[in-house]
């Protein structure tokens, strides 16, 4: 395959800057399809900031975004959704008042149609074939994340690492081309931790391209196909789990000059 | 069938649902509006004028004043999107006020000395079918896509956007929905008051209407519907003396203490 | 009329507004509330100094006097039962705001009751004199209604940047907890605020009575909306951009009537609410801080 075709993401000369201080600085950063890859760096390196731009969260003040080689820059969060881009935050933000199943099933928004007509038409109390079909698809990635029998609890009742998968499966509804998971197993306890990198292995092969940014190094190290290190906006090194554990740029942003030494 | 007395105090009953119920949609998608007196006026004048002047039909003339107050609506729910919270009710009380003082000044339809001789065409019947065509509406729109997208909306508008879901698009659509029901309920109410002046529709009534629904609890449309009833019949119950002049008193300080002993309403926030 | 006279007479009018906007960012100053009872108490102030000068036949500062401490109570026991109660607990964020409107409707129909519903008039014992300043005219009326308004403004702002309470005032503003770890104890500056701010408007009740002869319960609504328009045009909790705002909006209302139509001339400051809210949401001078929204 060329090179533009398993690209999926790309990210060229991407600069954020607020007032004079540049929180994302001459980002390039290419995500290929079927991979899984992550962003690290340091707290403040500009990750988040990273994911904002990528999603349409926050515009660039310079530089370019790409999905499937389209340019998406500017474009507003919806509109980037619907192209297969979708996220999951670094303090979970759920619908709290809504059950987890809702919350699942309004993930599927954008893959389904039917506006205010639809609502009026169908016979009251019974289900259309979309709404039949989003719960069923709501279920199934519930039971997929291993939230199965908590369905009918609201999210704002779930526990921490619950409510972190159920962000996930209602990223999942929206069949995302790309997952973006902002530090996706921070709080979880090492057994939580492993199941989570498990089903993000099984959601790669399945045909979802990750990006995903986390501090839980073992997991980063142990899953990612590709580590793109950021500090200071930039990037300061990119390669294999192998290759970025030695480098001596990486060593220094996270433990100071002496380790690299 | 009913007594006349009976009768009067359900058809306002009802109208009072419809006019909750008009304001429960806007609010269900977090948007608070103290303007829906005055989407009730542009109905009322619409449906009233169209019915006394032009001699048209009496639904078609509602249908009308809805679809009017609808329009202006969508047009008032576009700065929706980048005024939020309380500057969205300043500004709605805003709006309010304008159509009240635009109607103070309308020659055509009376300006300030109101629009008299208006056919009573609301009766109970239609009063009742409009209830149930809002409640069904509002009943069809909680279990549906688009519902829980509003819903998702009221909870996190950032959520909301990145999984797909076109904040314009919910916002103006469910502020127009309810600024045309509230003009249903206005033109309803012309058809039964038979004279109508900028006066009724003021800030006062933007309140009640606003008092129904919270005391109902905001996240539930029959939570609005009871707010109504509560808000129209309690004063009747009460009967005694001259308790019918302190009615607003009381709910103004019922407000205060929904507030204070539970923001949610009667209902609570969910079911 | 020329435009010199049109601009007097809009600082005239704008002075109470501002007078009314100054209570309302002082309020959000310290409790980031929008108090929408404001307009009310208000309303109560003009009536209070109405019955003093009915009663005692007294001038213009016993009417002015006795409406500012009755606007005052008034206002600290709106606070104390509408507002301190909900700040307590958690719970919908508009809570406050929305008990405000409750607390409103509550003081404007206990006006009604007690004051009737309608428009009365508003007796001014003042001799009347006529003033030519250089192609302006001004009446004694209105040469204090601008005193009073400016004096109080300036008291205020000498107020709040030399004493010591005032600067409590001002770090309470800025920040409740760190000026409660520095030993200023914020209820006390919030009921004081509380009291300034609803003096105020009972002043510019009984001044927008002497300069419309007539005062209504219903006129809390209408000057409400306007401080409010003047308040976000100034920026919600700057002092003096409430000051100014007021200022502006007395001035572009007089002008609308003189050069456009009259009769729409309350609607003009729900234009600039809009206005301001969509282009400008801080205000043209800056505001302190954002609602949560």
């Amino acid at each position: 395959m060329s090179a533009s075709e398993t690209t999926l993401l790309e990210a060229r000369n991407l600069t954020r800057r607020f007032g004079g201080y540049a929180a994302v600085s001459d980002m390039n950063l290419t995500v290929r399809r079927g991979t899984i890859h992550a962003l690290i760096g340091p707290n403040g390196a500009g990750k988040t900031t990273m994911f904002n731009l990528i999603t349409g969260v926050l515009p660039p003040t310079e530089g370019q975004i790409l999905i499937d080689g389209a340019d998406i820059t500017g474009s507003r969060p919806d509109r980037i959704a619907r192209l297969g881009v979708v996220r999951t935050f670094q303090g979970v933000r759920l619908f709290p008042t809504m059950t987890a199943l809702e919350n699942v099933e309004v993930g599927r928004f954008c893959r389904t149609r039917g506006g205010f007509l639809a609502a009026l038409a169908r016979i009251p109390g019974r289900a259309t074939g979309t709404e039949a079909a989003t719960s069923r698809r709501a279920k199934e990635l519930l039971e997929r994340v291993g939230l199965k029998d908590r369905g009918q609890m609201l999210a704002s009742e779930l526990a921490l690492a619950d409510q972190r998968r159920l962000e996930i499966a209602r990223a999942l509804a929206a069949d995302p081309k790309l997952l973006l998971l902002d530090e996706p197993v921070a709080g979880m306890n090492p057994v939580e931790v492993h199941e989570a990198g498990e089903l993000f292995r099984s959601l790669c092969r399945e045909g979802t391209t990750i990006l995903i940014t986390e501090h839980h190094m073992s997991l980063v190290m142990a899953i990612s196909d590709l580590i793109t290190v950021m500090n200071y906006g930039r990037k300061i090194a990119e390669g294999t789990p192998d290759q970025v554990r030695r480098d001596p740029e990486v060593l220094t942003a996270y433990l100071g000059a002496e380790a690299a030494a | 069938m009913f007594d006349p007395y009976t009768e009067s105090v359900l058809i306002f009953t009802g109208i009072n649902i419809v006019l909750a119920l008009g304001l429960y949609l806007p609010v269900s998608a977090g948007l608070l509006s103290l303007g829906q007196g005055g989407f009730m006026a542009i109905g009322a004048y619409t449906a009233a004028y169209l019915t006394t002047e032009m001699q048209w039909p009496f639904i078609v003339a509602l249908l009308c004043g809805g679809a009017m107050a609808g329009l202006v609506g969508f047009v008032v729910g576009l700065p929706s999107l980048r005024i939020k919270g309380v500057y969205l009710v300043i500004m709605t009380m805003g709006f309010g006020e304008i159509v009240r003082v635009f109607f103070l000044n309308f020659e055509p339809t009376g300006a300030a000395s109101g629009l008299g001789g208006i056919a009573t065409h609301t009766t109970l019947p239609v009063v009742a079918m409009a209830v149930a065509l809002t409640l069904l509406l509002c009943f069809q729109i909680r279990g549906s896509r688009i519902g829980r997208a509003i819903e998702a909306v009221r909870e996190d508008e950032l959520a909301a956007e990145v999984i797909g879901i076109n904040l314009t698009y919910v916002k103006v659509a469910v502020f127009g929905l309810g600024a045309a029901i509230a003009g249903i309920g206005g033109g309803l109410y012309a058809h039964y008051a038979t004279f109508i002046d900028p006066a009724q529709f003021g800030f006062q009534r933007s309140a009640e209407i606003f008092i129904m629904v919270v005391l109902g609890g905001m996240g539930n449309f029959v939570g609005a519907a009871i707010g109504a009833v509560v808000v129209t019949v309690l004063p009747e119950l009460l009967r005694l003396g001259h308790a019918q002049e302190w009615r607003m008193t009381v709910f103004g300080a019922l407000l205060v203490a929904i507030m204070i002993v539970r923001p949610w309403g009667l209902l609570g926030v969910r079911r | 009329m020329v435009l010199i006279q049109q601009i007097v007479n809009g600082v005239m009018l704008g002075a109470s507004y501002s007078l009314i906007a100054i209570g309302y960012t002082l309020v959000f100053g310290v409790l980031h509330l929008v108090h929408l009872a404001h307009g009310e108490v208000f309303m109560i102030g003009a009536f209070i100094g109405l019955q003093v000068v009915l009663l005692t036949g007294g001038g213009v500062t016993a009417a002015i006097a006795a409406a500012a401490v009755s606007a005052a109570v008034v206002g600290v026991l709106v606070y104390l039962a509408a507002i301190k109660p909900i700040r307590a607990r958690k719970g919908h964020f508009l809570a406050p705001m929305i008990s405000t409107i409750g607390a409103g409707v509550v003081l404007q129909e206990l006006a009604t009751r007690f004051f009737g519903g309608e428009q009365v008039g508003f007796p001014v014992q003042m001799d009347s004199q006529i003033w030519h300043l250089g192609g302006v005219t001004l009446t004694s009326v209105q040469l204090v209604i601008l005193a009073v308004s400016l004096g109080l403004m300036l008291a205020l702002h000498l107020f709040v940047t030399l004493t010591r309470v005032g600067m409590a005032m001002r770090a309470t503003a800025e920040s409740m907890v760190i000026s409660n770890t520095l030993g200023i104890r914020s209820e006390r500056i919030i009921i004081l605020t509380f009291a300034i701010a609803s003096a105020l408007a009972g002043v510019a009740g009984v001044l927008v009575g002497m300069s419309f002869n007539s005062i209504s319960p219903y006129m809390g609504v209408d000057m409400g909306i306007k401080g409010l328009a003047a308040m976000l045009l100034g920026g919600l909790g700057n002092v003096y951009g409430a000051m100014l705002g007021g200022l502006v909006i007395g001035i572009v209302e007089v002008i609308s009537v003189a050069y456009l139509a009259s009769s729409y001339r309350d609607a003009f400051a729900f234009f600039v609410i809009i206005a301001v809210l969509l282009f400008r949401p801080r205000g043209i001078f800056g505001s302190t801080d954002h609602v949560e929204a």
